[in-house]
């Protein structure tokens, strides 16, 4: 396996059994969560019963109108925010706050400016505090290695394009080992041509890894891209709309793109969505 | 700087001294030619030297001070009660502000004082000082610490206080606690701020400096000028205004330094 090659070690799951046998890696069960806006003093209701489980080593997408909760669904199963009823499970366990089995790759990549890619990327494992300095090192570059970026360890995150600093971000994500990546919009900022080199990437990266990913966009064609499944949200308060399974060959590349049953996924999720950006008036979603 | 591609520095060493320095050159030529109009206006009687000095009657002011041993203990005077008065600006302002930043409740009971007095126009509390202190070497701390504490508590609080929200979800999703927050967000992001706050600080000290040696001193580079304005030695009052301009462009060079250590990863806070 290519772990060996990369010198990092991540633990390994259940990926290489057939699909049926396949454990579940997060389950949401009706999930409900409300925001309370402090200037008009009532609750907004964002998340209003959402049931979605993603399978390991599964990559499952998340599409629908802007400001429809998708983020804040996200944010629910990193544990950053507690729901207000309904439960998320991670491995089983009940989630109620973040954790080492899962890790969050925001939109604006958030290096810190004042750390090196390197320093950047093992700034997990320094709040862990779990192993020595060496170890610690040694694995951050592995991982920088990773993502491709070997020779800019030291680099500020300033001196990198875009997609180096979605791949340090990428990077920074993997390294306390967790199971489950959640991934909110992490190329919308990128060009075309880069964000379709990075799909590329982030797949081999998952496989290599063996990682479960939760990827929210804004672009039908990448959600195909990269996933087994699409959920798509309704306008808020957003419940699942339809879970689209991408029946396309598990091996993909851009040239997948062409297939006309690509094409007739597009189609299909593009109408979904539009539906509920109907309701809403919104139409800004792509 | 680093967006500079590695070939550019081979590039760049055949451009001429004078392109590669060129604001440096129009600086000093503008300064050349500024002493040399000063000194001629003087000479030929267009302005009386008592008003405007001359720079080669302000040079022989200063090789005199310098002769009879008074101009050191004049700035031992002066540096001594700078170093005391900007260390202790230092040491109790960047803490303070810190704790003000970082904790609500600390710094809701503090912020009240904290405006009030940053407010006042310091020279206002120099009747009061001089009750306390009276005009000896602890006054003149007192007021330069005052000059210089609040730039630097003001500027450290901010530093702290912005530290970018994403940041904090970062952070907090790799399941830092509080004490790890404020280590490895709250001090690193504030950096910048604090050095501008320091660099602030500065030029207020300096101000300080001036106005407690006038209120009453023996020795000082503030007492000096004050003593020969009171006795039309412009000359001497030139030397003790070059060496206060000339101390704080050393010293804010000296901090520029230190920023541009920093600067390195500052860079993208423009964007
Ligand atoms: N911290 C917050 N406080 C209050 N309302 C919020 C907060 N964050 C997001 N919202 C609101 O919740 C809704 C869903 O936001 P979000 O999950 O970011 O949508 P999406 O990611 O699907 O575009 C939006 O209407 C947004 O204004
Ligand atoms: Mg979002």
């Amino acid at each position: 396996m290519d772990q060996t090659q990369t010198g990092i070690a991540f633990e390994h799951n259940s990926a290489q059994q057939p699909a049926s046998a396949r454990s579940i890696k997060m389950a949401a069960r009706n999930v409900r969560l409300d925001y309370y806006n402090e200037r008009i003093g009532q609750l907004l209701n964002v998340l209003a019963g959402i049931d979605l489980s993603v399978h390991t080593g599964e990559l499952v997408s998340i599409v629908g109108p802007s400001g429809c909760g998708k983020s804040t669904f996200l944010t629910a199963v990193d544990g950053l925010i507690s729901i207000d009823d309904g439960e998320i499970r991670v491995d089983d366990q009940i989630i109620t706050k973040p954790g080492p089995d899962r890790a969050m790759v925001f939109q604006n990549d958030s290096l810190f400016p004042w750390r090196t890619v390197l320093q950047n990327v093992t700034y997990g494992l320094e709040l862990q505090q779990k192993m020595p300095r060496a170890q610690m090192l040694e694995r951050g570059r592995a991982l920088v290695e990773l993502v491709g970026l070997q020779g800019f360890g030291d680099h500020y995150p300033h001196e990198l394009s875009g997609g180096m600093r979605q791949r340090v971000n990428i990077a920074r994500a993997l390294a306390p080992d967790p199971q489950l990546l959640l991934l909110d919009e992490p190329f919308a900022a990128l060009d075309a041509q880069t964000r379709e080199f990075m799909q590329a990437e982030l797949l081999k990266i998952l496989e290599r890894t063996q990682k479960t990913a939760l990827f929210i966009t804004h672009q039908i064609d990448e959600a195909i891209f990269l996933s087994s499944r699409v959920a798509v949200f309704s306008a808020r308060p957003a419940r699942i709309k339809e879970i689209v399974s991408i029946d396309l060959p598990k091996q993909r590349t851009l040239a997948i793109k062409l297939d006309p049953r690509f094409r007739h996924l597009q189609d299909h999720i593009w109408r979904l969505i539009e539906e509920e950006s109907a309701q809403t008036g919104m139409h800004n979603h792509a | 700087m680093h967006e500079d591609k590695p070939s550019q520095p081979a590039a760049r060493r055949q451009i001429s001294l004078w392109k590669r320095r060129e604001d440096f050159f129009l600086g000093l030529i503008a300064i050349v030619l500024f002493l040399l109009f000063w000194e001629t206006s003087v000479a030929q009687g267009w302005i009386k030297p008592l008003f405007v000095s001359s720079p080669s009657r302000i040079a022989k002011a200063l090789a005199m001070m310098i002769a009879d041993g008074s101009i050191w203990r004049d700035l031992r005077v002066s540096g001594l009660e700078f170093a005391l008065g900007y260390g202790l600006a230092v040491i109790i302002g960047i803490p303070l502000g810190i704790m003000m930043g970082w904790y609500r409740r600390i710094n809701a009971v503090l912020d009240p004082f904290v405006s009030a007095l940053y407010a006042t126009p310091r020279i206002a509390l120099v009747p009061l000082i001089v009750i306390w202190f009276g005009i000896d070497l602890p006054s003149k701390v007192a007021i330069i610490f005052l000059s210089t504490v609040f730039p630097i508590l003001v500027s450290t609080i901010t530093g702290v206080r912005t530290i970018d929200r994403d940041f904090i979800k970062v952070a907090r999703s790799f399941g830092a606690n509080d004490r790890q927050l404020f280590l490895t967000l709250a001090l690193p992001s504030s950096v910048p701020m604090l050095l501008t706050g320091l660099r602030l600080g500065l030029g207020h000290a300096l101000i300080g400096i001036v106005v407690g040696e006038m209120l009453g001193a023996n020795a000082g580079i503030g007492y000096m000028m004050s003593l020969a304005g009171a006795t039309f030695q412009t000359d001497r009052v030139m030397v003790g205004l070059l060496i206060i301009a000339g101390s704080g462009m050393l010293l804010t060079q000296g901090l520029r330094l230190i920023e541009r250590r920093f600067e390195m990863w500052r860079v993208d806070n423009r964007n």
